[in-house]
C-alpha cells in the first residue's frame, strides 16, 4: 500500500466522524452585511488602504497618464514597466514626451530577469476590483500583465475603476464567480511589501514594493 | 553525512525553562512582544458580537472540513491534478524530505529558496536538503534572521520574536559580508533585501506552506506580507508547497471568514499585505510563475490525533499564534525552552502527535490551566480540556487501552498512587472526614521541605481548623 492509500484508510477508519452541516457562509456575510451606497463603500476602501500605506489619487479615464507623469517626476522614476499589448500601455504609449522611458514586459529578450530585478523603478497594472472592507486590491495577472510586474518593481502603480469596489472578499468572489473562474495566480495587495521582524518594528519595502500607488479612476465627468 | 536529529522535548524542559525564567533580557523582550500582539488584537475585534459570530463560523468551517477530510483530501487532489499540479503523500518526515531531494535531484537543483514553512521546520527539511548537498535557503525576514544565527524559530509567526535589534545589527554585521554595524532598522531589512533579491533570481525550487487547501478548484492559499512568499512561488522554475493534511477546506468561499480570523488573531492586522491563490503552474503564452508545483500532503501523527474524537480538535488549528501570544507560560519562558517547533498552548497538544506522548509529556504540565488560549483562539479549540487529557494519557496505566503513541511512558508511581489515594478521599466522605481531622490536628508536623513548589514558595500548612469544625463553632453559637 502506497503512504496514499494508509493515510486515507486511516482517515477514513476513525472513530465516529459523521459528517457535519455545510456551514452557511453567506447567511453569516448577509446578516453583518452594511447599507452604504458606492460613495461609502469608496471610502472606506481609501481609508483602510491608506492606512496600510498606500498613496492615494482621484483621477479618470483621460486623466491618469498625465497625473502618472507627474508623480513619475516627483518620485524621479526613470522607467516603467507596462503590461504587452493592453489598453493601458497603448494609451501611454501615445503619450508624448514621458518622463521615464516605457518598458514592456519581454521574458523572450536576453538578459531580462537581471533587467527586471535591478533596472526598472516601477511597474503599472490594472486590478480586477477591489475590497472596500480591508482595503484590498484584486489583481488577476495573466499574459498581458504578468505576476512578478506587480511584485519586483519597487514601485507599483495600479488603476482602479471605481465602480469595482466590492464591499468584502466574500462579495468579490461571489459577484465574480472566482469558483469557477480562478486563474494560474490570484493575488489580493493591500498596501506596499511590509515587515516587522526585526523587533515588532515596521518597515516597508521587506521584499516586494516600497510603495504602492493607487490611482482611483473615477467615472469620467463624475469626479467633483 | 549528517546525524539524524533527535528529538525528544521533554528532556531538559525544566532547565531549559529556568533558563528563560532567569535571563531578564529575554523576558523583558517577550513581555514587550506579547504585549504588542495582545494590545493590536484587541484593537481588531472591538466589536464583541462580530467576533463571536465569526469565531463560530470559523469553528464551524474547520470541523466541517475536518468530518469529511478523506473525502476532501480526494477531491483536492483531482483537481490539483487536473490544474496540472502534483500532489505526493507522506507519512512521516523521512518521507516529505525525500520527495523534495527526489524533486531537487531530478532538477539538478543547487539552491532552494523558501517562504515561511512552520511545516518545513517540522521535517527538519533544511536539515535534510543539507544532507543531500543542497542549500537551502530562508528568505521571510524573521526565519533569515534565526538561519543566520544557527537557531530556530521561537514563534510561529514571528521567528525572530526573541532577538533584538543590536543583536540583529551585531549577526548581519558579522555574517553578511561587506555590512556594517547599523541598529536602524530600515537598512537592516534592506541588507537582507537586497541579499535575498539576487538568490530569488539564482534559485532552481522555491519552497512554500500553504495556509488553506481548497478541495473544489484544487487552489493552495498563502498568506504573508513581505512579498517573499509571492517570490518563492513565482520565479523559479519548481515550486514546491507543502502542508499537513488538515489544511483543507471545501469551498473557496471557506477561506474569507478563516483568512479574517488568522490575520487577525495573529498580528492584529485587518489584512495581510498578500493573499497569493495559486491553481496551476505557468500555462502556454503566460510569461512568468513556474513550470512545475508540487503539493507535499504531510500525515507525521495527525491521522492519530484525528483518530480521536476529542484529540481531532486539535486539528482545528488555523496556526495563527494566539494562543501563545496570549500564555502567561510561554510568555516568560519564550518559544526555544519548549524544545518543540510548535510552542506555546498549540505545541503542547499538538507535539505529542508528532513525537509521542513520551517525549513531550512535560509540556504538557507547563500550563497554568487558565484558559487564555481557549478564550482566544478564534476556531474555538478547547485547550485546556485537551491538555488536562494528555496529562492524563502520560499517566496512563499499561492496561488503559490508550492507542496514543507513548500514552503511559512517562507514568510515575508516585504520582499515581498520589491521585489514587486523593480521589479515593474525595469520593468517601468518611475517610476525607478523618484525614482531614488528623491533617488539622498535626499540622506542626508538616514538612517545611515540600519539592518543587517550596523551591520558590512558602511551605502549605493546613488549617488548624477544618471548615467542617468552624461551620460547627459557628452553629452552636447561634443556638
Amino acid at each position: 500500500m502506497s503512504a496514499r492509500e494508509r493515510i486515507l484508510q486511516r482517515l477514513a477508519s476513525a472513530e465516529s466522524r459523521s459528517p457535519l452541516p455545510l456551514p452557511d457562509v453567506a447567511a453569516y456575510y448577509a446578516a453583518h452585511q452594511r447599507n452604504e451606497d458606492a460613495a461609502a463603500r469608496l471610502v472606506r476602501f481609501r481609508t483602510a488602504i491608506a492606512a496600510a500605506h498606500a498613496e492615494v489619487h482621484d483621477t479618470d479615464d483621460a486623466g491618469w497618464p498625465a497625473l502618472l507623469c507627474r508623480i513619475a517626476i516627483e518620485k524621479r522614476l526613470r522607467s516603467l514597466l507596462v503590461g504587452g499589448d493592453t489598453a493601458d500601455a497603448g494609451t501611454l504609449a501615445n503619450q508624448s514626451q514621458l518622463p521615464f522611458a516605457l518598458r514592456s514586459y519581454d521574458s523572450a529578450a536576453p538578459g531580462w530577469r537581471n533587467e527586471l530585478f535591478t533596472a526598472i523603478d516601477a511597474g503599472l497594472t490594472r486590478a480586477k476590483s477591489a475590497i472596500a472592507e480591508t482595503g484590498s486590491l484584486v489583481l488577476w495577472p495573466d499574459s498581458r500583465e504578468p505576476r512578478l510586474m506587480s511584485l519586483v518593481p519597487p514601485v507599483h502603480f495600479v488603476l482602479l475603476d471605481t465602480r469595482c469596489i466590492h464591499a468584502d472578499l466574500h462579495g468579490a468572489m461571489t459577484a465574480e464567480d472566482w469558483s469557477s473562474t480562478l486563474p494560474t495566480n490570484a493575488l489580493l495587495i493591500s498596501g506596499p511589501s511590509k515587515t516587522a521582524d526585526i523587533q515588532q518594528t515596521l518597515a516597508y519595502g521587506a521584499h516586494g514594493p516600497r510603495e504602492l500607488v493607487v490611482l482611483l479612476c473615477h467615472p469620467t465627468g463624475a469626479q467633483s | 553525512m549528517t546525524q539524524p536529529l533527535h528529538f525528544h522535548p521533554s528532556e531538559g524542559f525544566a532547565a531549559r525553562a529556568r533558563a528563560a525564567t532567569a535571563d531578564p533580557a529575554l523576558r523583558k523582550g517577550f513581555r514587550g512582544a506579547m504585549d504588542f500582539l495582545q494590545t493590536k488584537r484587541q484593537a481588531q475585534f472591538t466589536d464583541a458580537a462580530e467576533l463571536s459570530d465569526l469565531r463560530d463560523l470559523g469553528a464551524a468551517i474547520r470541523r466541517y472540513s475536518l468530518s469529511r477530510l478523506p473525502e476532501l483530501l480526494q477531491q483536492l487532489e483531482t483537481n490539483l491534478v487536473a490544474n496540472g499540479i502534483h500532489v505526493h503523500w507522506a507519512e512521516n518526515a523521512d518521507e516529505a524530505n525525500a520527495i523534495v531531494i527526489d524533486i531537487a535531484r531530478r532538477r539538478e537543483a543547487k539552491l532552494v529558496i523558501k517562504g515561511k514553512s512552520m511545516v518545513s521546520e517540522e521535517v527538519a527539511l533544511n536539515h535534510a536538503l543539507e544532507g543531500a548537498g543542497i542549500e537551502a535557503l530562508e528568505s521571510d525576514m524573521g526565519e533569515y534572521i534565526v538561519q543566520l544565527a544557527g537557531e530556530g524559530p521561537s514563534h510561529i509567526i514571528m521567528p525572530a520574536i526573541h532577538k533584538t535589534k543590536q543583536q540583529i545589527a551585531e549577526l548581519f554585521a558579522a555574517k553578511v559580508p561587506g555590512v556594517t554595524y547599523t541598529e536602524n532598522v530600515d537598512e537592516l531589512i534592506l541588507i537582507g533585501r537586497n541579499v535575498l533579491r539576487q538568490k530569488f533570481a539564482e534559485a532552481d525550487i522555491g519552497l512554500s506552506g500553504v495556509n488553506f487547501a481548497v478541495a473544489e478548484t484544487g487552489t493552495l492559499c498563502l498568506l504573508e506580507n513581505e512579498g517573499n512568499g509571492r517570490m518563492c512561488t513565482t520565479v523559479p522554475k519548481v515550486h514546491i508547497a507543502i502542508t499537513g493534511i488538515e489544511k483543507v477546506v471545501e469551498k473557496l468561499e471557506h477561506v474569507p471568514p478563516l483568512f479574517s480570523l488568522l490575520t487577525r488573531s495573529a498580528t492584529g492586522q485587518a489584512v495581510t499585505t498578500y493573499l497569493n491563490l495559486i491553481s496551476s503552474p505557468r500555462k502556454p503564452g503566460e510569461r512568468d510563475g513556474p513550470e512545475e508545483v508540487h503539493l507535499i500532503l504531510l500525515d507525521n501523527g495527525r491521522t492519530q490525533a484525528y483518530n480521536d474524537e476529542q484529540l481531532r480538535a486539535t486539528l482545528q488549528c488555523i496556526r495563527c499564534g494566539a494562543c501563545m501570544n496570549h500564555c502567561p507560560v510561554y510568555a516568560r519562558i519564550g518559544g526555544h525552552a519548549y524544545g518543540t517547533t510548535y510552542p506555546g498552548p498549540i505545541g503542547a497538544i499538538v507535539s505529542p502527535h508528532l513525537l509521542g506522548i513520551g517525549a513531550t509529556h512535560a509540556l504538557a504540565t507547563a500550563s497554568t490551566l487558565c484558559g487564555a488560549c481557549a478564550e482566544v483562539c478564534p476556531v474555538r479549540i478547547p485547550i485546556p480540556e485537551l491538555l488536562i487529557r494528555l496529562r492524563n494519557e502520560a499517566q496512563s496505566a499499561a492496561d488503559s487501552g490508550s492507542e496514543l503513541r507513548g500514552a503511559g511512558e512517562s507514568r510515575s508511581v508516585l504520582v499515581s498512587m498520589i491521585f489514587r489515594a486523593w480521589a479515593l478521599m474525595y469520593t468517601h466522605p468518611m475517610l476525607y472526614r478523618i484525614a482531614t481531622w488528623f491533617m488539622s490536628r498535626g499540622r506542626a508536623l508538616t514538612p517545611t521541605a515540600q519539592g518543587a513548589w517550596t523551591g520558590i514558595r512558602t511551605p502549605l500548612v493546613p488549617a488548624p481548623k477544618r471548615l467542617r469544625d468552624l461551620l460547627a463553632e459557628r452553629n452552636s453559637r447561634h443556638e
